[in-house]
């Protein structure tokens, strides 16, 4: 029963977010359907047991990166409501299309493996796969090298940033 | 109804009733000090000493009149203030008031945490929850469509970003001290005395209690500095500084709904202090005297230990208001990103070298 309960709360608010995300015609509406949709997901990963993920997961996403969405969208200003006439010919018919062969693969994936709708496992068995000193011993040992360049990578784009933004000519007449 | 849930229940209302009746004793405390710091006299009306004066407060604006902006952005305007309270109240859940005991339930022996949720991520936990408070404040001030609440907003989302990294980043030599990121853990890893290899060195240090300030004081200086901001306090209450904002991203907000930002304002503050005592003060560890006092007082006294120490913090914390003058923005974003993230990492650097030396000795030898 807790279980259930558990699940769907979430569930609902990720589908609630998702269709906020969607159907508001406010942009910092949006970001904030958004969020909800993120901090549910986090409740249940943790669940799941994945507590380590989901603290991340709010810590990155619904932390940094929507509050940086938010005060982008603030500052670009708010008032006029989105354009809803399409810049794309056709869109609608591709998007649609799409989706309907993602659905087609999906749902074969899922009837080829003998997917069952199963929600209650021992949790005894999944403990330990969310702790981060599982994550960091794997991390930091089969997958460093990805590890390393993705670091190298991150610190690339940073400078680029910086020295795209760093205006030299008025720098110097300060 | 199982008994983790009754216990869990429990630990949620005993949360709730300790913060609220908490903040009403701190705004009267922060009131009296800076009035005996600035030479006045302070509440003394309502009550002993005026203790009650925050709750006739707390009256007054129950039944004052709620305005509703006429250009205001209806449903982002009531959320805020929700958004302000409830992060500052799940911050609390983690900070563990005293070691785990034993009781009988239901004919059934039970172990229960002194800690609202003992998760082997606290630290995260604890930083992912904080960062949420900014949204409360970016809402607020957009929400309430006029220009101070704005620019209050806007410079509070700024100043909550910068200081965060500083923040998280002073946690990170913390957390590899004492090899755990659990909060229980962090506190239990700050038992017992200093020691020191050098034998003269070690008669001096072995008085001094294991508490994480004294090998990572500058980490401790950092988090301090950059609580101090995250909490938009003086001397970085630039976010409400009355002679340029009015009253900051709060401005439209009356009656109850300014209760809210006013009590979550209190509330991180307070969580803010028992998180830095936990962290670096040694949390609830202290004697417990249990050969001199009942054990029933006894018990009480980890939690006793806490309180003393979250209450000197905040007592600096009041201090420093009465103190120091504003900082200017443009130093304000200095100090975070020119001076705590470069010294935090480079402090970071340091103890994990002496850490690896610890472990695995120097790599020459």
């Amino acid at each position: 029963m807790l279980e259930i309960f558990l699940f769907a709360v979430p569930a609902g608010l990720v589908i609630l977010g998702a269709l906020i995300v969607i159907f508001a015609k406010n942009p910092v509406h949006n970001s904030m359907g958004l969020v909800l949709t993120l901090s549910s997901l986090a409740i249940i990963y943790i669940t799941l047991n994945a507590t380590f993920v989901a603290m991340v997961q709010m810590l990155v996403y619904a932390g940094a990166v929507m509050t940086l969405f938010l005060f982008v969208i603030m500052m670009i200003g708010v008032d006029k409501p989105e354009q809803s006439k399409e810049e794309i010919k056709g869109q609608t018919l591709l998007v649609s299309g799409t989706l309907l062969i993602l659905i087609g693969i999906i749902s074969y994936v899922i009837i080829s493996s003998g997917f069952k709708w199963d929600l209650y496992f021992s949790p005894v068995e999944y403990s330990l796969e969310g702790t981060p000193d599982l994550i960091a011993s794997t991390l930091f040992t089969e997958w460093i090298l990805p590890f390393e360049i993705i670091s190298i990578l991150l610190i690339v784009a940073t400078t680029a940033a910086i020295a795209l933004a760093y205006d030299t000519k008025t720098r110097k007449h300060k | 109804m199982s008994i983790d849930l009754i216990i869990g229940l429990t630990k949620a209302f005993l949360v709730l009733g300790l913060l609220l009746t908490n903040t009403i004793l701190l705004i009267w405390l922060e009131r009296k000090l800076v009035a005996g710091m600035q030479s006045r006299v302070g509440p003394d009306r309502a009550g002993p000493f005026g203790i009650l004066q925050t709750v006739a407060d707390a009256v007054k604006l129950l039944l004052k009149e709620q305005i509703l902006p006429l250009k205001a952005d209806r449903a982002m305007y009531l959320l805020a203030p929700i958004l302000a309270l409830v992060p500052s109240f799940l911050i609390f859940m983690i900070i563990p008031l005293g070691p785990s005991f034993d009781i009988v339930l239901q004919g059934e022996n039970v172990t229960v945490d002194l800690v609202g949720a003992n998760i082997n991520v606290g630290v995260l936990f604890f930083l992912a929850i904080s960062s949420l408070a900014v949204y409360s404040v970016v809402l607020a001030g957009w929400s309430s469509g006029s220009k101070y609440p704005l620019l209050g907003g806007v410079r509070a989302s700024a100043q909550m970003i910068s200081y965060e990294a500083a923040m998280g980043l002073a946690l990170v030599p913390v957390i590899l001290y004492s090899g755990s990121m659990s909060m229980q853990d962090i506190v239990q890893s700050q038992s017992g005395f200093l020691s020191s290899p050098i034998p003269i060195l070690n008669s001096i240090v072995s008085f001094i209690p294991k508490w994480n300030i004294f090998p990572q004081f500058v980490a401790f200086a950092i988090f301090f500095i950059a609580s101090v901001a995250e909490v938009n306090r003086a001397p970085f209450d630039l976010v409400e500084a009355e002679q340029e904002l009015v009253g900051g991203f709060h401005t439209e907000y009356s009656g109850f709904r300014f209760a809210m930002f006013f009590l979550a304002e209190y509330i991180n503050m307070f969580n803010m202090c028992a998180i830095t005592a936990t962290f670096f003060l040694g949390g609830w560890l202290g004697p417990t005297f249990s050969n001199i006092l009942p054990p029933i007082i006894s018990a009480f006294m980890p939690a006793v230990w806490l309180g003393v120490k979250t209450f000197s913090l905040l007592f600096i914390y009041v201090w420093i208001r009465a103190t120091l003058p504003r900082l200017r923005y443009d130093q304000l974003m200095e100090l975070g990103w020119k001076r705590l993230i470069p010294i935090s990492l480079v402090w970071l650097i340091l103890s994990s070298i002496v850490l690896g030396v610890r472990e695995f000795g120097l790599p020459w030898s």
